[in-house]
């Protein structure tokens, strides 16, 4: 993958905004955020009541996300393109899960609601109706996913990337300044793990910084990137955003996302756990 | 606005005098606008960012310390430095 296949901008948007090719979904970390109002005919997907099983901590089934794109009319030769708040946080993270069930074609718009709304480009609040399709994906791809024992294993062995704020790194806070401080056992991170915020790699306005600037970002911290990676955070959404830098843009084979991240590593009991910076 | 709670978000949920809590309004000429505002550490570090709300109004649980809020709306932006005190609520007006 490269930058140009993953990543479109909101000119290329507006452009494509009758494409009944082009499906447009807002994913947002506020599920309301959608209902307020949204870009013309995009269809939402909620994080929580459509990607989430609603008993145990995981996703839904394959045949479940089948159901849920073919009732939101999307096919599988369909461009997906994905967009949200917080800087495309959940919208990565939506990116991430189709990958999993391995739908083809998926893009990012480059910034997000929150550049498109700096550009005072319109928002409307009607909802459009599209046909359902017969939707058929795959088995999960698990060279995208890591689970809490490949973490383990780890220590010491693979790039493990911590994207979380330097204070919940260090174990100052629980959770993001914007959310209540509650969540995991215990605070600090995965012994070995270098922390490079999800943050460096994008611009105030939510854009991905330049291929050069991301590289030397992990280069610089020190990542091998000849090795094998995973990205972690508080529940997956975050490390999403890097991995899809890691993965899509700079076109890393050997990167996973933790999706158990912190809330669960930081639960677990017996682990090791470094704190401070 | 007419009985709001000050920095027009309502403190229900809020644990006073155990959580550091920043909030406020954005406002150009003296009227609330809406955008973003991001929370960046000591070192100039991003560490977190919210949309206001309808009335301007965000809201922050962070770490006692010497704080940055950065407000970025349509066509500006501008900073506001912030000293919180752990277990008390920060309330600050951003002008953009």
């Amino acid at each position: 993958m490269s930058r140009t296949e993953v990543l479109v901008d909101a000119d290329w948007v507006e452009a494509h905004l009758d494409d009944p090719q082009i499906v447009l979904v807002e994913v947002d970390e506020d599920t309301a955020a959608y209902d307020k109002n949204h870009i013309r005919n995009a269809v939402r997907i909620d994080w929580k009541r459509d990607l989430q099983d609603p008993v145990r901590r995981d996703f839904v089934s394959q045949e479940q996300f089948e159901a849920l794109l073919s009732e939101r009319g999307i096919a599988n030769d369909s461009t997906v393109v994905l967009y949200g708040g917080n800087n495309n946080w959940f919208a990565s993270y939506a990116y991430w899960y189709f990958k999993l069930y391995g739908h083809e074609d998926v893009k990012l718009l480059d910034g997000g609601r929150k550049k498109w709304e700096l550009d005072s480009r319109d928002l409307v609040e009607a909802v459009p109706t599209r046909a359902a399709t017969s939707y058929v994906a795959q088995p999960q791809n698990l060279a995208i996913r890591a689970f809490r024992d490949e973490v383990v294993d780890s220590i010491g062995v693979k790039n493990l990337v911590d994207v979380r704020s330097p204070d919940e790194f260090s174990g100052k806070l629980l959770a993001p300044a914007h959310l209540p401080q509650e969540q995991s056992q215990r605070p600090g991170h995965v012994p070995s793990a270098k922390n490079i915020p999800w943050s460096k790699s994008a611009n105030d306005d939510g854009t991905f910084k330049s291929d050069a600037e991301l590289t030397a970002l992990y280069e610089g911290e020190g990542v091998d990137l000849a090795k094998d990676t995973i990205a972690y955070c508080r529940i997956g959404e975050r490390s999403a955003h890097s991995w899809f830098v890691l993965h899509e843009i700079l076109g890393q084979e050997n990167v996973k996302n933790y999706d158990g991240s912190w809330t669960e590593y930081g639960s677990l009991v017996g682990v090791p756990i470094e704190l401070g910076a | 606005m007419c009985g709001a709670t000050a920095g027009g978000l309502n403190r229900d949920g809020i644990a006073e005098g155990k959580e550091t809590v920043i909030e406020g309004t954005i406002e150009r000429d003296g009227e609330p606008i809406t955008g973003y505002v991001r929370l960046l550490d000591s070192t100039g570090e991003f560490t977190a960012e919210v949309p206001t709300s309808a009335t301007g109004a965000f809201r922050f649980f962070a770490a006692a310390g010497t704080w940055t809020l950065r407000a970025l709306v349509p066509g500006g932006s501008a900073d506001r430095s912030v000293v919180a005190t752990s277990g008390q609520v920060h309330e600050v007006r951003i002008a953009v």
